[in-house]
């Protein structure tokens, strides 16, 4: 019988052969492989059909930089170059998706505050591209080691912030960054974070799709702000009116437009509900009254406590949350309405986490929320420490010694 | 692109403002010999400027925008200042993103325009003053030079702070008395155009806007150079009449006080540069 194809066969410009989203996501055959964090970075670049990255060093997200370099050499990215620092990076970044390229970048800890003045402007002229950020410490004395207190610094930028706890993680999330950042009606940044070195080198099982399929390459004219290619009438960039006036017009139209970027943001919401199945993920007894709220690594090793405790005979369970910007609100409250007590385990000493999920939680939860425990500068958090705490705080005999 | 977007569509032309009509009608669109001596007779791209009365700012960029080889394809970056308060007011796309990183932004912008569209020329031209060209963007200026970046820089230099009210900036001639400089500047003027030659531009110039004729051959010069070869640098004395003060008719003769010292004309090339430049003049472009 013959067969009949109605649809045509699309290459992007690698030659790959272009595919839908959900079919490269959900539907593509997978194989395992064996790779870090910083390699699994490179295997999402080369099926998302990057138009292009500037790369810039800083420990622990170089590999993952030198990585997409690699695939601009091979053909997979069009425009690639070091700059001159992060600052330098961010703008150069936000310049090419202005001229409408996919674009991505990476950067960690310090780099995150030096390029920081960028983030609220990427969000502001409503540009997609994608940031992955191997989160790392940044208080004196210096520290290369993993922390994520810098994502408390980028909650308020107007950018998506996302959490990935582990590779496969990281690289389903960048391919569905691209996806979700780039509809029209969202149209801002992703900043998709891991905790560095715990997942950049640390090798682990990721199953990929083949690497011959990718993204549908970015259409810059579907853009809801205009492309500066001189190909469309004048845009008039971060126009009308201009701002800088002071009067209640422009009072108004400044913090409307802030207003706008935060709804796209919200409308987010199903896209990425999609994309990554669901906001949140749980893990152990859906009735237990000890619930881990975290997100990254810390979700990790709530798990493993998870598993201790219940050779403790405790009942706990983990919500981790996969995106903090938009703050699935709705799930964690669904989630935890059989909590007594939300630990929040944190990588950071200040505990944005926390903070974040007691305004969520305000007159919502009746559960006691407590922040802890918390590591910092580079420690790990065994999952015998998350034990201990919540050992002590329900009164029982802490028989493990750290 | 097509010129057919900066037609006025017909359903709705009673309802266009005058400046847009004017643009459709009087604009040079995709004529690369239109020059400052059309100014009289053609719409030069300004609507409107919001700059003080008199400003030489606003003559830089009246002469600048009548100079431009192909405006239809040309994207401005701009910087935090009095030029980021006239850029609302101009038919062309332009880009305001931060204080300082204008040069790192055009960068991108060039560079995926060359790749997006290999076929088309595309000028990417930095409008900045010196504040964020001299001062705190002067790390992204001088890393797109040696990064050879094909774009054209143009630095309105009014030696001062102009915007935020007249502070010292590094391009303040020293000893001169400003806002933050209360004793007078401590440190020399920064000597931009030299910075840009031993930094990789290729072609470099400096003046002031007392002639329109020497703007406009600058201009093209500078962008036909960073078309085909690398990084150009125009250094403009385009001064504050307010800061210094003068009356709003002073500007020209304080501009022409300034073309006799430290704004004497000033131009280099390198060979590959002067190349570019020769052959523009037998085309009859220059």
């Amino acid at each position: 019988m013959a067969q009949v194809s109605t649809e045509k066969v699309i290459y992007n410009r690698a030659g790959q052969r272009v595919v839908s989203p959900d079919y490269l996501l959900f539907e593509a055959p997978r194989t395992k492989h064996f790779m870090t964090g910083s390699e699994a970075v490179k295997e999402a670049v080369k099926r998302s059909s990057v138009d292009a990255s500037v790369s810039y060093p800083i420990t622990p997200q170089s590999e993952a930089a030198h990585l997409i370099g690699e695939l601009w050499v091979e053909g997979y990215v069009g425009v690639y170059f070091r700059g001159e620092s992060e600052f330098g990076v961010m703008s150069e970044i936000a310049g090419c998706a202005m001229a409408g390229a996919r674009c991505i970048t990476t950067t960690s800890g310090p780099g995150t505050l030096r390029a920081m003045e960028n983030f609220p402007m990427w969000a502001g002229t409503r540009i997609p591209v994608q940031l992955v950020l191997m989160a790392r410490g940044i208080n004196s004395p210096l520290s290369i080691q993993p922390d994520n207190l810098e994502v408390s610094f980028l909650l308020d930028t107007g950018c998506m912030i996302w959490y990935a706890e582990n590779a496969q993680d990281l690289f389903d999330m960048i391919i569905a960054g691209f996806v979700v950042a780039e509809k029209p009606e969202v149209h801002v940044p992703v900043i998709t974070v891991v905790d560095g070195f715990f997942v950049s080198h640390t090798r682990e099982a990721v199953m990929l799709p083949p690497d011959d399929i990718a993204l549908p390459p970015y259409d810059p004219y579907k853009a809801p702000m205009p492309v500066i290619d001189a190909e469309v009438p004048p845009g008039r960039f971060l126009r009308d009116p201009f701002v800088m006036k002071s009067n209640y017009i422009s009072y108004a139209t400044h913090a409307s437009w802030q207003f706008e970027v935060r709804a796209a943001i919200e409308r987010s919401r199903p896209y990425a509900k999609h994309y990554l199945r669901g906001l949140i993920e749980e893990f152990g007894d859906p009735e237990a009254e000890i619930v881990f709220v975290a997100c990254g690594t810390a979700a990790a090793q709530s798990k493993e406590a998870v598993r201790l405790l219940e050779d403790e005979g405790i009942k706990a369970k983990v919500v981790k949350l996969k995106t903090i910007r938009p703050f699935p609100v709705e799930e964690l409250i669904n989630a935890t309405k059989n909590a007594k007590t939300i630990f929040v385990p944190e990588f950071n000493v200040v505990g944005w986490l926390e903070r974040e999920v007691r305004r969520y939680l305000y007159k919502r939860s009746d559960a006691d929320i407590i922040g802890t425990p918390r590591v910092a500068g580079g420690m790990t958090m065994p999952p015998e420490v998350i034990v201990k705490e919540v050992l002590k705080i329900l009164g029982k005999e802490v028989k493990h010694v750290i | 692109m097509s010129y057919k977007i900066y037609q006025v569509n017909e359903a709705l032309r009673e309802f266009v403002p005058k400046e847009i009509i004017d643009l459709e009608e009087k604009a040079t669109w995709g004529n690369p010999k239109r020059g400052v001596m059309d100014l009289p007779y053609a719409k030069e791209l300004i609507e409107e400027h919001s700059l003080c009365a008199g400003c030489p700012e606003s003559m830089a960029f009246r002469y600048i925008l009548a100079s431009l080889p192909a405006p239809e394809d040309t994207i401005i970056v701009n910087s935090t200042g009095c030029t980021s308060l006239v850029f609302p007011h101009i038919a062309l796309h332009t880009v305001h993103s931060l204080f300082g990183n204008q040069n790192a932004v055009a960068s991108g912008i060039k560079r995926v325009l060359e790749w997006r569209f290999p076929e088309k020329v595309k000028d990417v031209i930095v409008l900045a003053g010196d504040g964020a060209i001299v001062d705190i963007g002067l790390d992204c200026t001088l890393q797109s030079f040696f990064r050879q970046e094909k774009i054209t820089t143009i630095c309105f230099d009014n030696e001062v702070y102009a915007n935020t009210g007249g502070q010292e900036s590094g391009s303040t001639v020293k000893g001169h008395v400003f806002k933050m400089a209360p004793k007078g500047k401590q440190f020399e003027k920064v000597p931009m155009w030299q910075l840009a030659i031993d930094s990789g531009c290729h072609y470099v110039a400096r003046l002031t806007v007392s002639s329109p004729k020497r703007v406009e051959q600058v201009v093209k010069k500078a962008i036909y150079v960073a078309r085909e070869v690398g990084p150009t640098y125009i250094h403009l004395y385009t001064p504050c009449i307010l800061e210094i003060g003068l009356n709003s008719d002073d500007g020209l003769e304080e501009a022409r006080a300034r073309d006799k010292e430290r704004f004497a004309f000033f131009e280099y090339a390198t060979p590959e540069a002067q190349e570019v430049i020769n052959r523009k003049k037998e085309e009859g472009l220059l």
